[in-house]
């Protein structure tokens, strides 16, 4: 089981983020997520509404966004919900950061199928850079998770840094992408094995090569 | 070899657009509402026909899962009528696995309008899928799939002109693998922390906000309208009996080209490695043992393997499982003891922390394994680990207790001489040091 406490409460967590409330595009977001829910039941929104606020709170610091207490009892007062209730929710999930994080979250897979593919290596790469697990560098850039299996095990080894999945990769690969990333660009996302397209065998893939070139109708050929 | 004519997902690797017109292209959304006017019991049994078993591990029948679904709705102590629900598991967190996101990223139309057809078929109110979080791109594109189909009419009210109404909603899991098992999918869904319900009532009875539930992997709904499409014969025609139809296989690990590809059932292990990875990394001969269905299941040496079907009855004869074909494979440079105690590690991190052995159990599995990984344990202790594997084994909720145990139990099974090596290696070297 996985122990998370949130960031304590303290008056200047209150004076940061004690007014905090929807952004007019937000709220309008959060009404559409509540109306998938059956009436009564808009309880079931509490985890798409908790990310919404951890985005905004992302989009206010230029972080991946965390949730501070305020936040966590903003979102139970939306829903009519203990607050209590909600930090169970928060602290639960693992997507959601219980602490201030950097611009970019690195989080490396480092489970059985990753691992075997070189996710040590990986790792080692981003310690070279001054990372550390559980910590943000100095510069404020870089946080350092090893996360479980991200289902990408067929493209292993993989980091997802904030939304963005950066798959098949080496020691050198993956500088290449943090160079970019620090440099505010956008790298390609997926698999950095060059000829590669997603989770097909590399060099081409053994089957259905029709659809390569074009989106073929195997159709006709059923009997 | 499976011909590519009678692969399902033939957008496997995304080469082609996964929007509805590309989808449709390819036949999907094809007169669906023929496929509905068959009516829930010529569904029902047109799948039983077929022989699909779940694609999510555990490989309940499909078909008689749906029959299991109340054919009047219930009413409740008001006299109102409940309605049912369909709830799809998209939260593919099976150490291995990585299908589901190929058909959420690449191929949404097909699991769209399988929820339609499984939804009338088990006479749902709506569907909600359930994608884990971290899938985020593969949400993006299963929420846009979705309002496409809303905007062509194929989803809401008259749901592709069937005079069935039905919607679906997508909802994004936020990190929990233990949000894979269905009733802690449920929870989940209703807003609360993702903890297995005891069970009983099933789902079936008494599921998402109490009301009627079936919960069926993605494959298994994604599969659905192309079988109604082909036949029950069709399907069937692939696989051994009770292990029939084409299945999505993920291969990570060590072999020359890891991959997901869709096969026919039962293809021998040897067969679908050559065919598709390139072999194993550094030959057959260095094949050390593979885990045949995600982490869940125990690992099966080298020489077991090579020529067993892969399906259900195949790899449960050696003691092992297909689980959802997730098929790890490990040459010799791996550290074994190391590759099971990351994921005892796994389990540890995942368990929910409601049942006490699988709480206190995945820890102590774990603290155990690490020093068996440098032999810092005794012989006796060997025995005493797997003791306890067998007192969590069936003594939790759900099955994460199994799952955690399992492996180690496979480990000891096939791989007791090297923990005695490393646990003897350790010894001498201790002596030595106090000779020195």
């Amino acid at each position: 089981m996985a122990n998370r406490a949130p960031s304590p409460d303290s008056p200047e967590l209150r004076a940061r983020w004690g007014s905090f409330a929807w952004t007019e595009a937000n709220a309008d977001l959060a009404r559409q997520i509540v109306a998938r829910y059956p009436e009564g039941r808009q309880r079931s929104a509490v985890m798409p509404l908790l990310f919404l606020a951890q985005e905004q709170v992302g989009a206010e610091t230029n972080t991946q966004g965390w949730l501070p207490i305020p936040v966590i009892e903003f979102v139970a007062r939306e829903l009519e919900m203990p607050a209590i209730r909600v930090l169970e929710v928060a602290s639960f999930y693992m997507m959601y950061n219980l602490a201030p994080v950097g611009r970019f979250h690195v989080q490396v897979c480092g489970t059985t199928p990753c691992m075997l593919r070189g996710s040590d290596d990986i790792l080692d790469a981003c310690y070279a850079r001054g990372m550390k697990k559980g910590h943000t560098t100095p510069d404020g850039l870089w946080t350092l998770t090893e996360v479980e299996c991200m289902g990408n095990c067929a493209t292993a080894p993989m980091v997802q840094i904030n939304d963005a999945n950066y798959e098949d990769l080496t020691p050198e690969r993956l500088d290449i992408v943090l160079d970019a990333l620090a440099r505010g660009e956008m790298p390609k996302e997926g698999t950095q094995e060059p000829g590669r397209h997603t989770s097909e065998p590399l060099g081409g893939p053994t089957t259905l090569t029709a659809m390569v070139e074009a989106n073929y109708d195997y159709r006709g050929e059923w009997q | 070899m499976l011909a590519d004519k009678d692969r399902i997902f033939t957008n496997l690797y995304g080469f082609q657009d996964w929007h509805l017109a590309g989808a449709q292209a390819r036949g999907d959304w094809d007169d669906t509402k023929a496929l509905i006017a068959r009516g829930q019991e010529a569904i029902i049994d047109e799948l039983k026909e077929s022989g699909l078993r779940g694609r999510g591990g555990a490989g309940f029948p499909t078909g008689l899962k749906w029959s299991f679904m109340p054919k009047e709705s219930p009413k409740d102590a008001q006299g109102n009528s409940r309605p049912s629900f369909l709830v799809i598991n998209a939260d593919e967190s099976e150490p291995g696995s990585c299908k589901d996101r190929e058909i959420l990223r690449h191929d949404p139309h097909k699991l769209i309008e399988g929820a339609l057809v499984a939804g009338f078929a088990m006479r749902a109110r709506a569907a909600y899928i359930y994608i884990r979080g971290e899938y985020i791109r593969e949400a993006e594109n299963l929420f846009a799939a979705v309002a496409e189909a809303y905007d062509a009419g194929l989803l809401g009210k008259n749901a592709a002109g069937s005079g069935f109404d039905f919607d679906v909603f997508v909802h994004r899991g936020a990190g929990a693998y233990i949000c894979g098992e269905e009733t802690a999918m449920i929870e989940s869904l209703e807003g609360k922390k993702g903890q297995p319900r005891l069970k009983p009532p099933f789902p079936a009875g008494a599921g998402l906000y109490g009301c009627p539930t079936t919960v069926n992997n993605v494959e298994s709904i994604a599969v659905v309208p192309t079988i109604l499409r082909r036949g029950a014969v069709w399907f069937s025609s692939f696989g051994r009996e009770g292990n029939k139809g084409t299945k999505l296989f993920q291969i990570s690990g060590h072999v020359e080209k890891p991959c997901v590809v869709e096969e026919a059932m039962s293809i021998p292990f040897r067969e679908l490695i050559e065919t598709h990875c390139g072999g194993i990394r550094g030959g057959w001969d260095n094949l050390l043992a593979v885990i045949p269905g995600g982490s869940s299941v125990p690992l099966v040496p080298a020489a077991e393997i090579m020529d067993c079907p892969m399906d259900f009855d195949g790899l449960k004869a050696l003691g092992s499982g297909l689980g959802t074909a997730a098929v790890i494979v490990m040459d010799k440079s791996t550290d074994i003891v190391r590759a099971i105690s990351r994921l005892s590690y796994f389990y540890k991190h995942e368990s929910c922390g409601q049942c006490t052995p699988c709480r206190e159990g995945t820890g102590w599995m774990w603290r155990m394994m690490e020093r068996l990984r440098v032999g810092d344990a005794t012989v006796a202790e060997i025995d005493m680990l797997y003791g306890v594997t067998k007192q969590v084994e069936g003594h939790t909720i759900c099955a994460l207790g199994d799952a955690a145990a399992w492996p180690i139990q496979g480990l000891i099974k096939h791989f007791r001489p090297e923990l005695e090596r490393r646990i003897a290696e350790r010894e001498a070297g201790d002596v030595r040091e106090a000779a020195e």
